[in-house]
């Protein structure tokens, strides 16, 4: 199963990639844990300045605005690199 | 190269709608046309050309940039950089954190605070194409100083202790995004997702600026701007900064509005201020903000910005009495 953290303060971008992900995890018949960061220390300790951004299995792989729904196809379907520890 | 609009509204207004030139509802509505179709075709070309030369520059990046430089190189740097980083309200915060944690002074970034949401390339673009290039660039003159000189007074006054605790501790990691591939197809998708996303984030605003601007521009006679707005009034300006605090705008979105005012005789320096004021000075910016900072920055960075805004518009006024 992939863990995925949407990382943001709660804005509607944060929102609408959270509810993208979602969706594209249902159609796709992904299985996803979908984790919504909003403590700011925890945010900047992943290196994200510009929210919303997004983590998958422990790699920061977005940041900055509502990810496009191919990309989000494509995390969901390559299996994440393992992060360096 | 943009009377092309203006043929459109022409032809849509007067043609097909059989509205009368001269009329409120006829000029309202050749207004609205216009503008809408200029602007949003404007921003959408603009965009889309920034985002496939990968010309905007993410908060990432700036931070990179500007941290451990001296002040005469930050400050300018961090405005005009600040001018061509688009980035939605919501992440002031994590910018902010970013910035002062990698050692990067206050001043420099409430400068770069100042400048981003007050000049971009789009709002510069199309305040040329509607009011003149000579404008356009004093606007973006005169927005650049603001930021240097409202950056420097805070570090100046050493505003430190007026930012919240917390901010202080926070670490930040250091992660990158992973760089997209740079083939033709890459450069258009991400291309077309800036313009969805930019697009998708202002129209709102710039659709509400419009309207604004066609009834003020078909239904307000001059007489009523000459009475209350023209040179003869000094409290023209201060109220022009005091009424654009609370209103919140995209400085595009504010642009019609100050074609409309431009064109019914108000001063350009009055109008100008309006249009800094509102892109500037927002309520939900403050709201936004007050995560990071006390209430008396807060208040100081509003005390301070208004009375840089009413002094560029005084100027604007004498320069082209």
């Amino acid at each position: 199963m992939l863990h995925i953290k949407v990382l943001g303060s709660g804005c509607r971008n944060c929102v609408n990639t959270a509810n993208l992900i979602e969706k594209k995890a249902a159609e796709l018949g992904v299985p996803v844990k979908l984790e919504k960061v909003t403590g700011m220390a925890e945010i900047m300790q992943a290196g994200v300045m510009s929210t919303p951004g997004v983590v998958v299995d422990g790699k920061l792989v977005h940041a900055g605005g509502v990810p496009s729904p191919k990309t989000v196809a494509e995390w969901l379907k390559t299996p994440a690199p393992s992060s360096p520890a | 190269m943009f009377a092309i609009f203006t043929r459109l509204a022409d032809l849509l207004a007067y043609r097909l709608m059989g509205l009368v030139p001269g009329t409120p509802l006829g000029e309202a509505v050749h207004f609205f046309i216009e503008d809408v179709t200029k602007i949003f075709v404007l921003l959408a070309v603009i965009v889309f050309a920034m985002g496939f030369f990968r010309a905007m520059v993410s908060p990432e990046q700036v931070r990179r940039i500007v941290g451990g430089r001296s002040g005469f190189v930050s400050y300018p740097l961090a405005v005009l950089l600040g001018a061509v980083t688009p980035f939605c309200s919501c992440s002031s915060v994590p910018l902010f954190i970013g910035f002062l944690e990698a050692g990067i002074p206050l001043g420099v970034t409430m400068a770069f605070l100042i400048a981003s949401p007050m000049i971009n390339e789009v709002a510069v673009v199309i305040l040329g194409a509607t009011l003149g290039w000579k404008i356009a660039l004093l606007y973006v003159a005169a927005g650049l100083l603001v930021g240097v000189g409202g950056g420097l007074l805070i570090q100046v006054l050493h505003l430190e202790k007026w930012v919240e605790d917390y901010v202080w501790k926070i670490r930040m990691g250091d992660a990158q995004v992973p760089q997209t591939e740079n083939t033709m197809a890459a450069r258009l998708a991400f291309a077309r997702g800036e313009v969805r996303e930019i697009v998708g984030r202002i129209w709102l605003y710039v659709l509400i600026g419009v309207a604004l601007g066609a009834g003020l521009h078909g239904f307000v006679p001059q007489s009523f701007f000459t009475r209350f707005t023209g040179a003869g009034n000094p409290f023209a300006v201060p109220l022009a900064v005091l009424i654009g605090v609370p209103l919140y705008s995209n400085a595009t979105g504010v642009i019609p509005v100050v074609e409309a005012l431009t064109a019914k005789g108000v001063p350009i320096g009055t109008v100008l201020a309006l249009m800094m004021s509102v892109a500037a000075l927002s309520l939900p910016e403050m709201i936004i903000l007050r995560k990071v900072l006390k209430p008396q920055l807060i208040g100081t960075f509003v005390l301070i910005l208004s009375a840089a805004f009413i002094g560029v518009g005084y100027m604007f006024n004498t320069l082209f009495a």
